[in-house]
């Protein structure tokens, strides 16, 4: 058998490891050997194309592989679960910036010929790949902070983005047709701007969706790059983390009411914030730690509301004393997982996870809110539009967004540094009600004296 | 020749945004962050695309296509140890409580 059988055999052997690792992430249980699955599969990709590759220079090769492959393990050990949308943001900018490298050393490659087909195929992975590079290095800096988090709107945006997006296809087309080097790397640098101008405007609250929308990309250019190759393993990879992406920013858009294009076009969620935020002086109920402990080992049962502000207080740990204790008074507790409860998706789920609450006690948006309407007590930390009964008022801004509907249960109890207003910028009709307690205080405090009063 | 090889890539490729499609509507959402990290790592596969970048046809000679390669070699090696190696660690915790809980309970 040729070399380029025996390889072709072997990717498509690795494509299949690569699929059934992302199915072992149907439930906790299989997904370990998924995960293994991933790594054999990339394995037998990369001694592939190493055993049957010619002329390869090994040494440049092999030290890379050594480098990168260190810091991404002592990475990968070193990374707190909180930062985990940084980690993924920055790898989504890997990938990008990879694909844009390789396009661009196929282009200078004096052994290699390209058909017009191909330096379409080039054109599309090369810019692909340079947009997901700089617009996920914008993504890392607004979650990280380095950046600030704020929507940063300036006059004609839009028109420059389509400006630039034109000129950027126009250099496209001058490349296949004329295989000018000068074109390709211009059609680079425009992508490469581009991908600042497309995140830049896009506000704090809209990171879940723009983490899963690049990992889309990132998915799609390693797709393009596969079809420069002609090469089956990187297309079936990246179609399928493309469509994984695109499911994910799906899921998240929903669950934050919020459509794809109003994302893309930005500005949500950043400044809007201090004009409603002084709309009402309703008084609210402050309750002491001591009542609500009381009232917390009295209940049957407990559901707890997990938002980005328990993360942010570090409390996971404090919180799973706290259910620790109730559960051995008789008291059922459960978790209720709103989808953009973090900063990506699944983020609570793992945060959770990461501070020994078990599986079982930690339910979605779906299967837990039937059962607030029979629950004793609810506890609300660091969460706030997630259980907004405004969601269901026609007219509010977060109309139409699925919520916890924690405003059911017999008794709430809300914790909070203070009454300012969530992401979207609206009051929360939930602080108000009769049967609401708030709770002021950091949330990691909060709890710990929840944990000695009960 | 060039046309038919294209066709062929865009049949492999529709195929697998089905097949991907219909798998990770599958995965369940407490695993949505590993899955994002899970994929990042195989989107490390463009390692290959690298790889193919620093042949020496000429053997003395480094060109600046091998250096390039290398160079997207290093960056995709961080996401492919550090994608598969960070979705470990995180399945572990899921994992872990598990048993513990088991054991509590026997």
């Amino acid at each position: 058998m040729s070399n380029h059988a025996l390889s072709s055999i072997a990717y498509l052997l690795a494509a299949i490891f690569f699929i059934l690792a992302l199915r072992g992430l149907s439930s906790p249980t299989s997904a370990r050997l998924g995960n293994l699955f991933g790594m054999i599969g990339m394995t037998i990709a990369i001694a592939a194309t190493l055993w049957l590759g010619e002329y390869l220079n090994i040494i440049l090769i092999l030290i890379p592989l050594f480098l990168g492959g260190s810091i991404g393990i002592y990475t990968a050990k070193k990374v707190q679960m909180t930062k985990m949308p940084e980690l993924v943001a920055l790898m989504h900018s890997f990938v990008g910036l990879a694909a844009v490298l390789i396009g661009v050393a196929a282009v200078f490659n004096a052994y290699e010929t390209h058909s017009t087909i191909q330096r379409f195929e080039l054109f599309i992975g090369a810019f692909i790949g340079a947009i997901t590079f700089t617009a996920s290095i914008v993504a890392f800096g607004k979650l990280s902070g380095k950046f600030g988090a704020k929507a940063i709107v300036f006059v004609g945006q839009h028109w420059i983005n389509l400006i630039l997006a034109i000129s950027m296809v126009t250099c496209g087309v001058i490349y296949f047709q004329s295989e000018s080097i000068l074109a390709f790397l211009l059609m680079v640098a425009l992508a490469l701007v581009l991908g600042v101008t497309l995140i830049v405007p896009i506000g704090g609250a809209d990171m879940p969706v723009v983490v899963s929308m690049l990992n889309s990309y990132s998915g799609w250019a390693a797709a393009g790059i596969g079809f420069t190759l002609n090469n089956s393993v990187l297309i079936i990879a990246g179609a399928c983390v493309g469509s994984s992406g695109a499911i994910l920013s799906y899921i998240m858009c929903k669950a934050m009411n919020r459509s794809i294009i109003s994302v893309m076009l930005g500005g949500f969620g950043s400044d809007v914030t201090t004009e409603i935020s002084t709309g009402g002086e309703r008084p609210v109920k402050s309750g002491s730690v001591e009542d609500v402990a009381y009232l917390m080992s009295n209940a049957d049962s407990v559901i707890i509301v997990p938002g980005y502000g328990l993360a942010v207080a570090r409390a996971q740990h404090a919180l799973q004393e706290l259910t620790a204790k109730l559960i051995e008074k008789g008291v059922t507790v459960k978790y209720a997982i709103h989808p953009v409860a973090g900063r990506m998706p699944g983020h609570m789920n793992v945060l959770l996870a990461e501070a020994d609450v078990p599986y079982e006690q930690v339910l979605e948006m779906e299967d837990i809110n039937g059962e607030f309407s029979q629950t004793d007590v609810v506890l609300v930390i660091g969460a706030n539009d997630v259980v907004n009964p405004a969601a269901k008022t026609p007219g509010s801004a977060i109309y139409g967004m699925p919520i916890l509907e924690a405003q059911k249960a017999k008794m709430i109890i809300v914790n909070k540094r203070s009454m300012a207003p969530g992401y979207a910028g609206l009051d929360n009709d939930l602080f108000y009600l009769d049967k609401t307690t708030m709770l002021f205080g950091d949330a990691k405090k909060v709890v710990e004296e929840l944990v000695k009063a009960i | 020749m060039a046309e038919l090889l294209t066709i062929q890539n865009i049949s492999i490729f529709v195929l697998a945004i089905f097949v991907g499609y219909h798998v990770v509507w599958n995965v369940t959402p407490a695993l949505h962050t590993p899955l994002m990290s899970v994929t990042n790592a195989i989107s490390g596969i463009v390692i290959v695309g690298a790889i193919l970048q620093v042949g020496d046809h000429n053997a003395d000679l480094v060109t600046f296509s091998n250096i390039l390669g290398a160079i997207a070699i290093f960056f995709a090696s961080i996401n492919i140890f550090g994608g598969f190696f960070v979705t470990h660690r995180m399945l572990e915790m899921f994992k872990r409580k598990k048993s513990k809980r088991d054991e509590t309970h026997e």
